[in-house]
C-alpha cells in the first residue's frame, strides 16, 4: 500500500481533532435557522409592523428571492449575473399583464392602451390564470437554458459573462421603453384591482400577498439548501473551481452550470411577479441595469457562497436602502457603491465568510505545525487553463 | 481477457504554422508501463492535449479501435480517457472525499445528484486506500501538501473508471520515498490500464519504465526499453548536443 506510514497518515491524526464540529454547526442549527425566520416571517414582523411596514417588508422580500437565486449561480456556481434584472422583469411583466387584463374584465383591455389600437396576440397568452403562472416560469426558464447553453458551450466566463448578461437586461429595458402602446413604455405597467379573484385593495389580501412571499422565500431558500447539499452542489462548486478539470472528467460542465443559471433566472422571476401585486407597479426602472446591480449588492454583502448570507444581505441593504433614501434622496446609489467596493476589496466572501476568516487565522499556525512529507511548492497550483497546460514541458 | 490499447497515426497538431507534433505514431498495450520523454519542446504535453481533446489535431487516435480526435473533452474523458496535469488540479476548496467522489460520478443521473451522498462508494474507499488518503478525507484538498495532491490526482483517475491513463509528470516535487510508492502504484494500476507517463526525472524512469518513447521536435525519435533507447547515438545527441555521441552511455542518466 502506498499508504503505509506516509506522512499523509502521519498528518491526519492531528487534523481530524481540530475538525471535529460543535453541536450547533450541524443539523440542528440549520433546522433552529428555519424555525427563526418562520417565527419572525409568520409571527414577529405580521404582529408588530404596520400595514405599510408589512408591505415593504415583502417588497423587500421579493428582492431577496432574486438575491438567493444569485447566491446560488455566483456564490456556488462562479457565475457573475449582473443582468438578473431580465428574468425579474420578465415575470414582472407577465404577471402585470395578466392582472391587468382580470382586473379589465372578461374582454376587456389594458387600462393604459390607446382605445382603437388592437390589443397585441401576446397579451392575449397570458389572460388566464393558468397560463400566466406557468409562464411567469416558463418563459424566463427556457429564455435562461437557451442564453446559459450558447454562452457557456462557448466557454464564456467570468468578467466576459458578467457584462453580456448586464447587456441583456440592458436590452430588456430599452426594449419595454420603446413599446409605449403595446407595454406602457417607460411608464410601466401598474392600477392592478385584482389578484387571482382577490381585491388589492383589502388589508386582508394585501397580508395574504405577505405571507405568500414569506413562504415562498423560505421554499427557494429550502431548495438551494438542498442543491448546494448534493452532489450537484459539489459538482457545481468543482466546475466553479476547476471547470477544465471537471471537464477532464467527463463532466458536461456547460450543463452542470445551466441548471444553476435556469434556477436563478426561475427565481427571479418569481421574486418579480410577487413584486407587482405587492408594489402595485412595475417600469423599465425596476428592470434595468441599476436595479440588476442593487440585487447583486445584498449578496455580495452577505456572503454569496453561504446558504443564508444573501437573504440576510439582501434584506439589510434594502431596509439600509429605504431608510437612507428617506431622508437623503438619491444619496443612497453612492452608499450602495461605495459598500459594494469595500466588502469587495477588503472581505470578498461577504459578512457570512466572517466567521471562517477568523477561523483559518487561528488555525493556520497550527496548520503549518504539520509534518509534511515534501516541501511545499513555492506558488499555489493555479487551474490548469488551456494556456498553462500547453506551456511547460510540450 | 480482452487487452486494452491505445492506437495513434500520423498525429499532427499545428499552432499557427507551428508544428508541435509532427506525424506521431505510437502503440501502447495495456500492461506495458510507457514512459514519454524527450526535451523541453519535444511535444510530449501536446501529445496528451490532442489526445485528450483540449488542442485540435489531425491523423487518428483509437481507443481499442474507437477514434477520439474529434470528439469534445467531457466525450472523450467519458470514452475513458483520463489524465493529470503537471500542476495537481484537485478541487481545493472541495475534501479529498468530494474530489474522488466527483471524479467517480460523471455517469450519474439528475436524480443522484440532486441528493446528498448517502454513503461512500466502494471505488472511492479503495482508491483511498490505495493512495493511503482515507484518513484525509475530510480534509479541503487545497491543504494537502504536494504530494498528496498528486496522489490524490492519480486516485481521482482511478475511481473515474479511464481505460487509458495520461500522467503528466506524477512524482516532480517528490520525496524520494514518495517517488518509490508513486511508481509502485504506478505498476500496480498498470495491469489493467494503459499508463503512459511524461516524466523529465531519468532516475525514476529507469526504475520503472517498462518501454520509452523518446520524442523531439515533434517526432518520435526512438522507442524501446530503457537500455536501448539510452544506447541510441539519435538520442544522446539530442540531449547532449552534437559532439557527445561518443560519451559513455550512463551519462544520460546523470546529465537529465
Amino acid at each position: 500500500m502506498i499508504g503505509s506510514a506516509t506522512p499523509a497518515e502521519a498528518a491526519a491524526a492531528e487534523v481530524s481533532a481540530p475538525r471535529a464540529r460543535g453541536p450547533w454547526t450541524g443539523r440542528a442549527a440549520m433546522l433552529a435557522t428555519y424555525a427563526v425566520a418562520a417565527i419572525v416571517l409568520f409571527g414577529a414582523a405580521p404582529a408588530m409592523l404596520t400595514d405599510f411596514r408589512l408591505r415593504m417588508l415583502a417588497q423587500f422580500l421579493c428582492v431577496a428571492m432574486v438575491a438567493v437565486g444569485i447566491g446560488l449561480a455566483w456564490g456556488s456556481g462562479g457565475m457573475l449575473t449582473l443582468g438578473q434584472g431580465l428574468f425579474f422583469g420578465l415575470g414582472a411583466y407577465i404577471m402585470a399583464m395578466h392582472l391587468q387584463l382580470s382586473s379589465a374584465g372578461p374582454s376587456g383591455r389594458p387600462a393604459f392602451m390607446v382605445t382603437g389600437s388592437d390589443l397585441p396576440w401576446w397579451w392575449e397568452l397570458f389572460r388566464s390564470p393558468a397560463t400566466a403562472l406557468l409562464g411567469i416560469v416558463a418563459v424566463p426558464g427556457l429564455l435562461a437554458l437557451l442564453l446559459g447553453l450558447s454562452v457557456f458551450r462557448r466557454r464564456v466566463k467570468g468578467a466576459y459573462f458578467a457584462i453580456l448578461s448586464q447587456a441583456s437586461a440592458a436590452a430588456f429595458a430599452l426594449l419595454l421603453i420603446s413599446q409605449q402602446n403595446t407595454i406602457g413604455g417607460s411608464n410601466g405597467l401598474s392600477s392592478f384591482r385584482q389578484f387571482f379573484g382577490f381585491a388589492l385593495n383589502d388589508p386582508v389580501n394585501r397580508r395574504m400577498l405577505y405571507f405568500i412571499a414569506a413562504g415562498v422565500l423560505i421554499a427557494m431558500v429550502a431548495v438551494v439548501h438542498q442543491l448546494r447539499r448534493s452532489r450537484y452542489g459539489e459538482l457545481l462548486t468543482a466546475v466553479r473551481d476547476g471547470e477544465e478539470r471537471a471537464r477532464f472528467l467527463g463532466y458536461d460542465t456547460a450543463m452542470v452550470k445551466v441548471v444553476a443559471y435556469v434556477v436563478a433566472a426561475v427565481f427571479a422571476a418569481i421574486g418579480g411577479a410577487l413584486f407587482v401585486p405587492i408594489v402595485g407597479i412595475i417600469s423599465p426602472q425596476n428592470v434595468g441595469v441599476v436595479p440588476s446591480i442593487g440585487f447583486l449588492v445584498g449578496v455580495a454583502v452577505g456572503g454569496r457562497a453561504t446558504l443564508f448570507g444573501p437573504v440576510l444581505g439582501s434584506l439589510a441593504v434594502s431596509y439600509a436602502g429605504s431608510t437612507l433614501s428617506e431622508q437623503i434622496e438619491s444619496g443612497w446609489v453612492y452608499v450602495q457603491g461605495f459598500l459594494f467596493i469595500l466588502v469587495v476589496a477588503f472581505l470578498p466572501g461577504g459578512l457570512g465568510s466572517i466567521a471562517a476568516v477568523v477561523r483559518s487565522r487561528r488555525r493556520r499556525p497550527a496548520a503549518d505545525e504539520l509534518p509534511r512529507g515534501v516541501p511545499e511548492p513555492d506558488a499555489p497550483d493555479p487551474e490548469p487553463t488551456p494556456a498553462d497546460v500547453r506551456s511547460g514541458g510540450a | 481477457m480482452r487487452e486494452d490499447y491505445l492506437e495513434i497515426r500520423d498525429l499532427r497538431v499545428e499552432f499557427d504554422g507551428f508544428v508541435a507534433v509532427d506525424g506521431v505514431n505510437l502503440t501502447v498495450l495495456q500492461g506495458d508501463l510507457r514512459f514519454l520523454i524527450g526535451p523541453n519542446g519535444a511535444g510530449k504535453t501536446t501529445l496528451v492535449d490532442a489526445v485528450t481533446g483540449l488542442v485540435p489535431a489531425t491523423g487518428s487516435a483509437r481507443l481499442d479501435g474507437v477514434q477520439l480526435l474529434g470528439k469534445s473533452v467531457h466525450r472523450i474523458a467519458r470514452s475513458g480517457v483520463g489524465r493529470t496535469f503537471q500542476t495537481a488540479s484537485v478541487f481545493e476548496q472541495l475534501t479529498v472525499l468530494q474530489n474522488l467522489d466527483i471524479a467517480a460520478g460523471a455517469a450519474r443521473n439528475w436524480r443522484t445528484l440532486l441528493r446528498a451522498r448517502s454513503g461512500i462508494p466502494p471505488t472511492v474507499e479503495l482508491a483511498m486506500e490505495t493512495t493511503g488518503l482515507t484518513a484525509l478525507r475530510d480534509r479541503p484538498a487545497g491543504e494537502l501538501a504536494h504530494g498528496q495532491k498528486q496522489w490524490l490526482e492519480i486516485g481521482m483517475l482511478l475511481v473515474q473508471n479511464a481505460t487509458v491513463l495520461f500522467l503528466d509528470e506524477p512524482v516532480a516535487g517528490m520525496s524520494g520515498e514518495e517517488r518509490e510508492q508513486t511508481g509502485e502504484l504506478l505498476r500496480r494500476i498498470r495491469r489493467d490500464h494503459v499508463v503512459i507517463v511524461v516524466e523529465h526525472d531519468m532516475q525514476f524512469l529507469r526504475s520503472y519504465a517498462d518501454s520509452v518513447t523518446v520524442l523531439a521536435s515533434g517526432k518520435v525519435l526512438a522507442e524501446g526499453t530503457y537500455a536501448q533507447v539510452q544506447a541510441d547515438p539519435r538520442v544522446q545527441e539530442v540531449y547532449l548536443g552534437p559532439g557527445h555521441t561518443a560519451e559513455p552511455a550512463p551519462a544520460l542518466g546523470e546529465v537529465l
